[in-house]
């Protein structure tokens, strides 16, 4: 008898009882002695120099240890390279307390290292500061003539640049039966976890750090303060069991954390800096941008024709890139295409990768203009995507590796029901409210990185599975757990996952969707080394049971090796351990696609969204009623924590397209609202009826569990599905996020 | 206006009474945290915006950023760490995990004393005047149909105090 599959069941997360205790501790929690508080101070202009910086009367405070400016900021690395990160663009990294140069508004400029958190925060009010200002862009719409080309760089890996152009793009979209032609804009975002940033370090003895950092990557982390203090890798120890949202944030190693470790080694001293919620404006965001498409159809709705270009927003040190204009191509076969995207360097911070970067911005200008092209063609938005449906994504000329999304469609519609819609726009009502339904296609890169596992037995039969790992929130420990109990033929509770610790097993950053496909197959194939282990030694057990049996002739099942033809006949792992008197039995494995089948085919996660509108004809109030998201991306771990993220992600879709906004005064080049009264994101009551649905898709090329992932591809369809719900409502087409109701008006 | 003059205040937090040297200008938030370690209460935003610093005062929930120390002296505090019975959790905490009401974690303790101290006012009797009166408590990882779903099962199951 095997044990039950675990992969595939609702389980609920296995650091539950820890989150709904208050018993989880994250980075800006942990306790240590006489800690020292960090606050941070701010620029206040937005390019320029520092004249003075003066910390004379601050510094008499009583509490107060010390300040840090770029005047007595301690030596660190010399070298550019040395301050990148896994995620650090094409071009210079920024680096805090360099010297008196002010790049951007809010650029932090002095660190205030005191007893109490109340009197850093007080002694930084007494810092005298003087700047010369000098004139300053952050327009975006007002600089676009300045838009350029993009630097490459290691980035270019994971983030391609546009595909070269294909057939006669002007040509074929003159002589298209239709014609359909947009702009698009969405302003400045910012990610907002709920969880501020926060850094503890541990000043451990010379050189010593263990420090708990708010990130997406330990061992990012680890890597960046090893660089720039020209510490030991050994003797940085990166510790994030709990991440309190990061939705991109925590992709690049955050000022907080190169404050509280310069801190702790200069007065060698346990430090804590934590930022507040105005300063979470201060280090990344999606940029603005901006994008023109035209799109061409012949009479039966092909899309023949087909030009998409973004220009997004970019700092002056760095070259920040997301793929923006890719999408179009890879899900509609048109042969002739002109894809562009570039970039208008402003004096902003870097702009960071945010939850379904590029996908999301570029799939809204797509899907609408499809929309349109729908309307003019005189064809049902679902059926024209069914019309350009293509197996093959034409951008590469390369087979997906599966690809279900036609079921999406079907099974959204269905759910949804869009069949009983009016396509005439205006025409649906519900007493004062004008009532639309929407749908957009969504899609999202499946990919693969490498990564490192070890898994551990120890004698009572219970396994400890490693990985620098992080779990921010997605349920990846609970995941890990679930695909290592099946390939041992173990229960949940035999395994213990340990993860977000730069001491354990290589994992890049948790970002791109790429967590589950990555470190998933790592510990499937850990766990298959440990099970050959226990194979090779049940073979040269004294009773030579197996010593005739290939590994392929049995199976791990609740601590025996079974015989698959005799289940009579097995060894248990106790048995094992005893001949082995006692020792743990341990394998770390490397994982990674293989180079030169997996660039074969093309791979990809596709969604169907289908969106309720009501719209208050006289006040212009817009409510997503309901929404049915139909997923395909391989096969899914863990239904409940799989849902999850994709209903969050379809409640960053609502937000992103009808609340929130990071608002910028050009004047000053500041931004107006960063705060969470005035950043609007949805609130309970903002939240109606959602739906998700996982469409059976099976990939055995993607990697060994035929997983792809799912933290982004909930966001990717919902704006364009809203803004096209709205159209069928109201008539009027809105391409400019948020949408607020004084667009209707 | 550097306030250097200590106070003497005793908070009563989960059922043990805390005796403490306070400066007037720090939060019951900071205090809880810093002071006491009890780490469940979160700083979201420290403006009153966001509720992930929601804690109950003699059975109220309110925002304990905006509240100073030395307001709260001899009043009852639960927070996140005493609303379960021992080991055994609030129905509301059970509801939680089983409809996966939270991912990132970080808003919950929040939620969950939030949504305690709502059903006690008994104000909210639809889910539309749950949701409402859950708006305080943001979600940033939008676990709100899940945060709601919980809510209602233990306010329509009536195992609510």
């Amino acid at each position: 008898m095997t044990k039950l599959p675990q992969i595939g069941k609702p389980i609920s997360r296995l650091e539950g009882r820890l989150k709904v205790t208050g018993s989880a501790k994250y980075a800006g929690e942990y306790e240590a002695e006489d800690l020292l508080y960090g606050y941070v101070v701010n620029s206040t202009i937005t390019k320029g120099k520092i004249t003075v910086i003066d910390t004379t009367e601050a510094k008499t405070l009583e509490g107060v240890i010390e300040i840090f400016t770029h005047e007595n900021k301690p030596s660190t690395a010399w070298f550019d390279f040395q301050y990148a990160d896994m995620d650090a663009p094409p071009g210079t990294v920024f680096k805090p307390l360099k010297d008196n140069d002010i790049k951007y508004n809010g650029q932090p400029i002095a660190l205030v290292v005191a007893a109490t958190f109340e009197m850093a925060r007080y002694a930084a009010t007494k810092i005298k500061l003087a700047y010369t200002e000098e004139k300053f862009e952050t327009n975006l719409q007002s600089n676009l003539h300045k838009a350029r080309d993009t630097k490459k760089g290691l980035a270019s890996m994971l983030k391609p640049p546009p595909p070269k152009p294909t057939g006669d793009f002007e040509e074929a979209y003159q002589n298209s039966f239709v014609q359909s032609s947009g702009e698009f804009k969405h302003g400045t975002e910012h990610h907002n976890p709920m969880e501020m940033f926060a850094t503890t370090v541990i000043y451990e003895g010379k050189d010593q750090l263990k420090i708990y950092d708010k990130t997406q990557g330990t061992i990012n982390s680890q890597m960046y303060v090893a660089n720039v203090f020209g510490l030991k890798m050994k003797n940085v120890q990166v510790i994030a069991p709990f991440v309190g949202g990061a939705f991109g944030s925590g992709l690049r190693p955050q000022y907080q954390l190169f404050m509280a470790v310069m801190a702790s080694l200069k007065l060698k001293r346990n430090v804590r800096v934590t930022l507040d919620r105005a300063q979470m404006y201060t280090f990344g965001h999606r940029p603005p941008t901006v994008q023109f498409t035209k799109f061409g159809a012949e009479k039966n709705g092909k899309v023949n024709a087909i030009y998409h270009k973004a220009i997004g927003e970019t700092s002056q040190f760095e070259d920040y890139v997301e793929i923006v204009v890719n999408w179009a191509n890879m899900l509609y076969p048109a042969e002739n295409t002109l894809l562009e995207h570039q970039v208008v360097p402003l004096d902003v911070y870097s702009p960071l990768d945010m939850r379904a970067p590029g996908g999301s911005t570029g799939m809204h200008a797509i899907e609408i203009t499809m929309d349109d092209l729908a309307y003019k063609l005189n064809i049902d938005p679902l059926e024209l995507r069914l019309i350009n449906y293509s197996e093959k994504d034409k951008s590469s000329d390369k087979e997906y590796s599966s690809k279900e999304l036609r079921n999406c469609y079907l099974e959204g519609a269905k759910k949804f029901g869009w069949s009983n819609r009016n396509p005439e726009p205006r025409s649906m009502k519900r007493g004062n409210k004008l009532v639309g339904y929407g749908m957009a296609t969504g899609i999202w890169d499946a990919n693969r990185l490498l990564a490192r596992v070890q898994a551990i037995m120890t004698s009572d039969g219970k396994v400890a599975i490693k990985s620098a790992v992080t779990d921010i929130g997605t349920g990846t420990q609970t995941i890990m757990t679930q695909i290592a109990a099946d390939e041992l033929g173990l229960r949940l509770e035999d395994i213990t996952f340990l993860y977000a610790d730069s001491k354990m097993p290589f994992a890049p950053i948790q970002g791109g969707s790429f967590t589950t496909a990555t470190v998933g197959p790592a510990v499937k194939a850990a766990c298959k080394a440990l099970n050959e282990k226990l194979f090779r030694k049940a073979k040269h057990l004294k009773n030579a049971v197996l010593s005739e049996m290939k590994f392929e002739d049995v199976i791990f099942s609740e601590g025996f090796i079974i015989v698959k033809n005799n289940p009579e006949t097995k060894i248990s792992i106790a048995e094992i351990f005893a001949a082995n008197g006692g020792k743990e039995i341990k394998t770390t494995n490397t994982s990674m696609p293989n180079p030169l089948r997996y660039g074969k085919k093309a791979r990809a996660v596709h969604s169907a969204v289908f969106v309720e509108v009501e719209v208050d004809e006289e006040l212009g109030i817009i409510e997503v009623k309901r929404a049915v998201t139909a997923v395909a991306a391989g096969k899914i771990i863990n239904p409940k924590t799989a849902e999850s993220q994709i209903l969050g992600g379809m409640i960053w879709g609502i937000s992103k397209t009808l609340h929130e906004e990071t608002i910028t005064d050009h004047n000053f080049g500041k931004y107006m609202n960063p705060n969470l009264a005035e950043y609007h994101i949805p609130v309970h009551a903002d939240i109606q009826d959602l739906n998700v649905i996982f469409v059976e898709e099976n990939d055995t090329f993607v990697n060994d569990l035929g997983v792809k992932g799912v933290g982004e591809i909930g966001v990717v369809g919902m704006p364009p599905a809203i803004a096209n719900a709205i159209f069928h409502a109201t008539g009027k087409r809105i391409n400019d996020l948020p949408i607020h109701f004084d667009k209707l008006l | 206006m550097e306030p250097k003059e200590t106070h003497a205040i005793t908070l009563n937090v989960n059922d043990t009474n805390y005796q403490i040297q306070i400066l007037p200008w720090v939060s019951l938030l900071d205090v809880l945290r810093e002071e006491l370690h009890l780490t469940g209460t979160k700083k979201g935003c420290d403006h009153g915006q966001c509720g992930a610093c929601t804690v109950l005062v003699d059975g109220k929930r309110i925002l304990s950023c905006l509240t100073l120390a030395v307001m709260k002296d001899g009043s009852a505090i639960t927070t996140i760490e005493g609303v379960a019975d021992g080991e055994n959790l609030h129905p509301i905490q059970k509801a939680f995990i089983e409809h996966d009401a939270f991912q990132c974690g970080y808003c919950t303790p929040g939620q969950i004393c939030s949504a305690i101290g709502m059903l006690k006012e008994g104000k909210a009797q639809t889910r539309e005047e749950v949701q409402e009166l859950m708006s305080g408590n943001l979600c940033r990882c939008g676990a709100n149909r899940g945060i709601i779903n919980a809510i209602m099962e233990v306010k329509e199951g009536g195992c609510h105090e």
